[in-house]
């Protein structure tokens, strides 16, 4: 748990943590010392989604409490006839375990990314990218499902034509993002595959050195992903 | 391109490039047993659906279930728990400031409502009798 960078804890006494923020925030060049540049700025780009996402929610909310309309219940129109059974929001369900399982071997891959074993951390990076796959997958047969039974943006056969809409627009916008997650996924596998992040061979991008840190700062965006999910889980098809 | 000569800049004045010396290391263990919690959570939630549990007993189980798990995929997963506390704040404050705004929004939102009611409701209240999507 003391993982601390080293570099910082050798180099400062011990000191109160506003004193380490004000150090921190007022110090020459670089603000957070012994972080690697990729981390903060992957940071920064997840807390600009946060503001795409909150605002999507945000009118979300608006047009769900002022809707003089009743509301389609999620769980009726997301539940799945299993064996002659209907279960209700079954089809989420099976996509939240699906995203956090992809969460789970994502945080494994970036472990044993920093221990070095080139193996296991492509084989976890791949199993990741394919229950991310999965995912969209899931997603794509459910817009599926409800275009086919006449969920348009602009209305739909049980309530408040603003259902249609905020669905198609926050979850449209969410696989986008596990879409384009998949594919980086698939990317830093292959480098690590390859061994370009051991020989610091540079990027095709951008020409920087090879670094396991990519593979955390993967995991950072995959994370995002999984905690937007859990946010729209919550407020979109549970409340 | 010419920079790519440079060292990482993020290893500070002298330090050696020790292969990954300052990467987040921790036991495996951890992370088993945050994802084990994250499906117990999950469960719980989609639960609180199955049974149908309505009103405020609804809304407080959803809102704690989502709080918890977010924090734990912040914390542990994306290793927030073992960062520089700066680093720490630059992130959340900002969602923290937008909440303080969907908070004011949702109070607001009554009174949108009544307004709307008021001036709109006639005319939208006759789709409303087929609210059952499926048989």
């Amino acid at each position: 748990m003391s993982s601390v960078p080293a570099g910082v804890a050798a180099s400062s006494p011990q000191r109160s943590h506003w004193q380490s923020v004000v150090a921190d925030v007022s110090s020459d060049q670089r603000a957070f010392k012994g972080v690697p540049w990729g981390k903060p700025m992957m940071w920064i780009f997840l807390l600009s989604d946060t503001f795409i996402f909150g605002s999507f929610l945000i009118s979300y909310m608006t047009v769900r409490m002022s809707t003089t309309v009743p509301w389609p219940s999620p769980s009726e129109v997301f539940g799945l006839t299993v064996f002659g059974t209907s279960v209700p929001l079954l089809l989420i369900a099976i996509m939240t375990f699906v995203l956090i399982s992809s969460s789970g071997t994502m945080a494994l891959a970036v472990n044993y990314g920093y221990r070095r074993d080139r193996k296991l951390t492509f084989a976890l990076l791949l199993a990741t990218a394919l229950l991310g796959a999965t995912f969209v997958c899931m997603q794509a047969f459910e817009w599926y499902k409800l275009i086919s039974e006449g969920v348009r943006p602009w209305g739909n056969p049980w309530g408040a034509a603003q259902f249609g809409s905020t669905f198609f627009m926050i979850t449209g916008f969410h696989g986008t993002h596990v879409t384009i997650g998949v594919i980086f996924l698939v990317i830093v596998a292959m480098k690590v595959r390859r061994g370009d992040l051991d020989a610091e061979r540079p990027g095709f991008l951008t020409k920087r050195r090879g670094n396991y840190e990519i593979v955390e700062i993967m995991g950072l965006y995959w994370h995002f992903v999984d905690l937007v999910w859990v946010f729209i889980f919550a407020f979109f098809y549970l409340w | 391109m010419d920079h790519t000569d440079h060292p990482d800049p993020g290893l500070g004045g002298g330090h050696p490039p020790v292969p990954h010396a300052q990467g987040q290391q921790h036991p495996l263990g951890i992370y088993f047993k945050i994802w084990g919690l994250l499906f117990v959570l999950s469960a719980a939630s989609y639960m609180v659906d199955y049974y149908e549990l309505q009103g405020l007993l609804r809304w407080t189980l959803i809102i704690v279930f989502m709080l918890l798990k977010a924090g734990l995929i912040v914390s542990v997963f994306m290793h927030m728990l073992w960062e520089r506390l700066a680093l720490v704040y630059a992130i959340l404050v900002p969602p923290l400031l937008l909440i303080t705004l969907l908070g004011i929004g949702a109070l607001e939102a009554d009174y949108t409502f009544v307004s709307r009611g008021l001036f709109f409701a006639p005319a939208s209240e006759q789709p409303a009798t087929t609210p059952s999507p499926h048989k």
